[in-house]
């Protein structure tokens, strides 16, 4: 019989509800440049899906093309990834989404990625409110191409080289919003706090989720004049309140004071609460979100926040009346009809 | 002899000009959105039930009502079906066109038309028969706003009582054509029974042609190649669908969608086991097909020469990330817009190579609506074997028009999906490269978003990129890549359907044609043998890449003649970049390019003339 040594306690490993460590989250070292909002971003997802306990072998990361499009490789390792074309995610990221309804999907764009060149697919996409978190890493520039504007610089804000943007922004959240997207957000990626509850209750919304988040280019949209600069952003950030996300799983009591409070119930039972600042505010009335994001732009301000949700809406797959196995894996007998079928189209042929 | 010979002849002419049975052209010349495809294909379905060999080619405006549209019915006892340039019979119906439709006919020519139309002002040396349409059709249709509709059905009693086509016939077609509409069924056949009784009282037969019965379609189906690949896609277990609606595609996803929720709805939850989007356009369709691909899914799309150009980024993607994908290109006559509604094989080339970079994919060229029907389920194999888009080249005049087939055959083979490892292969072999050529063929391993297992996921881009699927600029990698990515196009070269070789014995010339060409190119065959006693041989290639068999064809031949329905020769110039230089210098064209499908006569005439023969 072996003797029995006393083995010191090993350090209390944190996992998550599915037994996973943060590090199983992770993706490979970023190319980034050093200082990318894009990496921050990248750090709350990990920290977002690990906190839900999101298997991570059925979340699919898609992206289009750019600095932010690179990001997937930088989170989930194990996930599946699909880095498409430029502006084209979303039809790719629907077909995969029609293929297996019981993926979740993660698709990261930029800002050139989604208001130029892939706004048509953008458009759609929200409109359809395929199951999906949609984040755009917004710079307000091109950043792989060296910094060219995006059609999301503001008006008035100025590049490195001195050329002015003289034209007005598209707002993608005000777009989302009416097109039909059933969760809409706006943020920063220096905030770590908002951004991190958005993304978990994105993560728990069934529908499309659009996350506008501020990333600043360090490289090329970064100095006085930008309106996407880390200090711009700092100082004319009016967060809508002050966002708390309560995980089903957590029934933990928050210490809020429901006179002040909007409670959102999402589709897995997580609950949003918004603390309110100031004036009454109601994310589930568009009229009421258009408004604020209009007035916002008027006063210059950039107000981050969960602008819209909608609980209630179908989603795409919904609307597909779908049978609940993948369509990718169904088997022969289920997809190939009978001999008698193909009998009786012939027989009408005849 | 002689003497006796002519004497005959001259006896027939004078009793009745001698009797052409079951070999002849009728065109018919309307205005669209007048109703007259339903007369056109009760004719052509009645002649068919008669055992009559036919074929109807549709030559419509890219318009909805109004504008002139051409319907030819061809019977042929001896089987050809391809387009017959000459015009045997006319009805003319439109007098926009009327003055151009008489204009080309040979003399003697019979010509049913609106008594209004007053034809023999144009002519007065061809067998007229005027019909008095308005006073007919009054009485049958006694509401004037349905009138228009119904009047075209007189013209299909007129011609059957001149042909001789038997109104049971006639009626069963038009109730099929009618299907559950009763009403409308019973006062359209009034009006063919008007039209009859008016050839029978006031027009005298003065012309040679008779359709009699016969048995050459028993037992036989007709169908458009749209609906047939639409079949095909649903019996090669398709799910996802993802299409944006263009002329001469559209019909294949309509169909496609009718039958699916006929015969793909879950009979016990009611629930789909398919998902079919109409896109934004052609880039999403692609893009969304792409993505089912990605995921595990049989995936499609149909378009035509437009919608192809717009995916070719995607399509590039699909073969540098190799995705399985299944796109049906139905040509249509370009560049750019072109002849929206007249056919053409002028996206070969373009399509073989599309988008940028060193690319190449299988395209499958049916020629049939039975090969329709069997190159879309191959098209699903090869697309998920081989992990790359696959095209099927069919054409406006395959896919919108009506053809006589055998009815298809139920599949036998099992679906081939190609080299998936699941969860369970990933446990016994603890992990896979993606890109790495394990089994010599080029074609990696692959596994599905949703795979359980930690090793199961990799990054697909389209972005240079090692064996594990990471990002790599390395020059030596793309290299071994891309090398890799040619072996797997040596596998195609062996997967794809082989060309099928007639009369192979060699020496003297020989045709080689795709698609729809071979309707024309078998025809001229028997031309060029009865008319200058040459027997050709015939190579029909059904997929690109081309196999050894072809190149052995070409050397066989002093010269071969590459027939196709383009401008610059595409498939001819796709020959010469896959085979030897020594082989292709023995090359000549007949191209035929003015958007109508061609025919035997222009194959024939074109070889002679090459060949100095006249
Ligand atoms: C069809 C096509 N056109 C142009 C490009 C070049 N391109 C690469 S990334 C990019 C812009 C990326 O900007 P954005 O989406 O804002 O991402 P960022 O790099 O700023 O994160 C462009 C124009 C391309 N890859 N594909
Ligand atoms: S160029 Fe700008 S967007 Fe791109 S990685 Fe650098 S900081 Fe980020």
């Amino acid at each position: 019989m072996a003797t029995t040594t006393a083995v010191p306690p090993a350090p209390p490993r944190r996992v998550n509800r599915i037994g996973l460590e943060q590090a199983a989250y992770k993706g490979n070292k970023s190319t980034l440049c050093a200082g990318c909002g894009h990496n921050a971003i990248s750090e709350r997802i990990i920290e977002a899906f690990y906190e839900m306990g999101v298997e991570p072998h059925r979340v699919i990361k898609l992206s289009g093309i750019g600095c932010s499009s690179k990001s997937p490789a930088y989170f989930m390792r194990t996930s599946h990834g699909f880095n498409a074309v430029h502006g084209r995610m979303p039809s790719v990221a629907t077909g995969a989404m029609l293929a297996n309804r019981h993926l979740i999907a993660i698709g990261v764009s930029g800002d050139g990625d989604t208001a130029s060149i892939g706004i048509g697919q953008f458009v759609h996409l929200m409109r359809r409110n395929l199951p999906i978190i949609y984040i755009i890493e917004d710079n307000g520039c091109y950043g792989l191409t060296k910094g060219q504007f995006s059609a999301t610089a503001d008006i008035g804000s100025v590049l490195k080289t001195g050329v002015v943007n003289d034209l007005p922004p598209i707002d993608t959240c005000a777009l989302a919003i009416q097109l039909g997207a059933t969760y809409v957000a706006r943020s920063f990626s220096g905030d770590k706090r908002q951004l991190l509850a958005l993304l978990e209750g994105a993560i728990a919304h069934r529908g499309t989720a659009m996350l506008d988040v501020i990333s600043p280019c360090v490289t090329f949209n970064d100095h006085e004049g930008s309106t996407k600069s880390y200090s711009y952003v700092k100082d004319h950030d009016e967060p809508l309140g002050d966002l708390s996300f309560v995980p089903f799983f957590e029934d933990i009591t928050v210490d809020y004071d429901p006179g002040t409070t909007k409670e959102i119930t999402l589709h897995d039972g997580s609950r949003l609460l918004l603390k309110k600042l100031g004036e009454d505010y109601d994310p589930t009335n568009k009229v009421e979100a258009l408004r604020v994001l209009t007035e916002s732009h008027e006063r210059g301000e950039v107000v981050t926040g969960l602008f819209y949700v909608n609980t209630q809406r179908p989603d795409f797959l919904q609307l597909m009346n779908l049978v609940d196995e993948p369509l990718a894996t169904l088997p022969e007998s289920r997809v190939r009809p009978p001999q008698a079928a193909l009998d009786e189209v012939m027989e009408s042929l005849r | 002899m002689g003497v006796t010979e002519v004497t005959l002849s001259e006896v027939e002419n004078q009793a009745a000009p001698h009797r052409v049975v079951n070999d002849l052209s009728i065109q018919v010349a309307t205005v669209n959105g007048s109703g007259s495809q339903s007369s056109n294909l009760v004719l052509l379905r009645a002649i068919f039930q008669m055992g009559i060999p036919v074929s109807g080619k549709n030559l419509f405006p890219s318009n909805i009502a109004g504008l002139p549209t051409w319907f030819t019915i061809r019977a042929s006892k001896d089987g050809w079906i391809a387009r017959r340039k000459e015009i045997d019979f006319l009805v003319a119906m439109n007098p926009e066109t009327v003055e151009e439709d008489v204009q080309t006919l040979a003399p003697q020519t019979p010509v049913v038309y609106d008594e209004k139309l007053d034809v023999g002002r144009f002519r007065n040396d061809l067998v007229l028969y005027p019909v008095p349409f308005d006073q007919l059709v009054a009485p049958v249709c006694p509401d004037a706003k349905l009138r228009k509709l119904v009047r075209n059905m007189i013209y299909v009693g007129v011609v059957a009582k001149l042909l001789g086509i038997d109104m049971a016939e006639v009626e069963k077609a038009l109730r099929k054509q009618f299907q559950k509409k009763v009403k409308a069924a019973d006062l359209n056949f009034k009006a063919v029974v008007a039209g009859y009784d008016f050839a029978d009282q006031h027009l005298p037969k003065a012309d040679r042609f008779w359709l009699e019965r016969m048995n050459a379609t028993q037992g036989k189906i007709l169908i458009e190649g749209n609906a047939a690949a639409a079949l095909g896609c649903m019996f090669a277990g398709v799910t996802v669908v993802s299409w944006y609606p263009i002329t001469p595609s559209s019909s294949l996803a309509e169909t496609l969608i009718s039958y699916m929720k006929r015969y793909r709805i879950d009979p016990e939850t009611k629930k789909a086991t398919f998902a079919i989007v109409q896109a934004e356009d052609e880039l999403a369709a692609l893009g969304m097909v792409i993505g089912a691909g990605w995921a595990g899914a049989r995936a499609m799309t149909s378009t035509a020469g437009p919608g192809i150009s717009l995916m070719a980024e995607f399509v590039g993607l699909g073969y540098y990330a190799e995705v399985p994908a299944v796109i049906f290109d139905i040509q249509r006559v370009g560049p750019s817009t072109g002849l929206p509604t007249r056919t053409s094989q002028g996206d070969i080339l373009s399509t073989a190579v599309l988008s940028h970079g060193d690319t190449k994919h299988p395209l499958l060229f049916p020629s049939s609506v039975g090969e329709c029907y069997s190159m879309a389920m191959d098209a699903f194999d090869l697309a998920e074997e081989l992990q790359t888009p696959v095209f099927v080249m069919s054409d406006l005049d395959l896919g919108m028009n009506y053809w006589m087939s055998d009815p298809f055959p139920y599949p036998t083979r099992p679906l081939r999906r190609g080299k998936v490892l699941t969860a369970e292969d990933l446990k016994q072999r603890g992990g896979f490269l993606r890109y790495a050529d394990v089994d010599g063929d080029g074609i990696g391993y692959r596994t599905l978003p949703g795979t359980n297992h930690p090793a199961a996921g990799y990054f697909a881009r389209g972005s240079g990129h090692d064996e594990r699927a990471i990002y790599s600029e390395k020059p030596d990698v793309y290299v071994r890549n891309m090398d890799r990515l040619a072996r797997k196009w040596e596998t195609a070269r062996r997967l794809v359907p082989g060309p099928v070789i007639e009369g192979g014995a060699g020496g003297g010339i020989g045709i080689l044609a795709c698609g729809t060409s071979h309707w024309a190119v078998i025809e001229s065959l028997d031309q060029l043998k009865r008319e200058y006693g040459v027997e050709a041989g015939y190579c029909r290639v059904r997929a690109y890449p081309f196999n050894d068999q072809v190149a052995d064809f070409i050397r066989r031949h002093v010269s071969t003649y590459v027939v196709e329905q383009n401008r610059d020769g595409q498939l001819c110039s796709l020959l010469k970049l896959e085979l030897d230089p020594e082989d292709t210098a023995r090359l000549r064209t007949v191209r035929h390019y003015n958007g109508l499908p061609i025919d035997a006569r222009s194959v024939t005439d074109s070889i002679a003339q090459q060949e100095g023969w006249n």
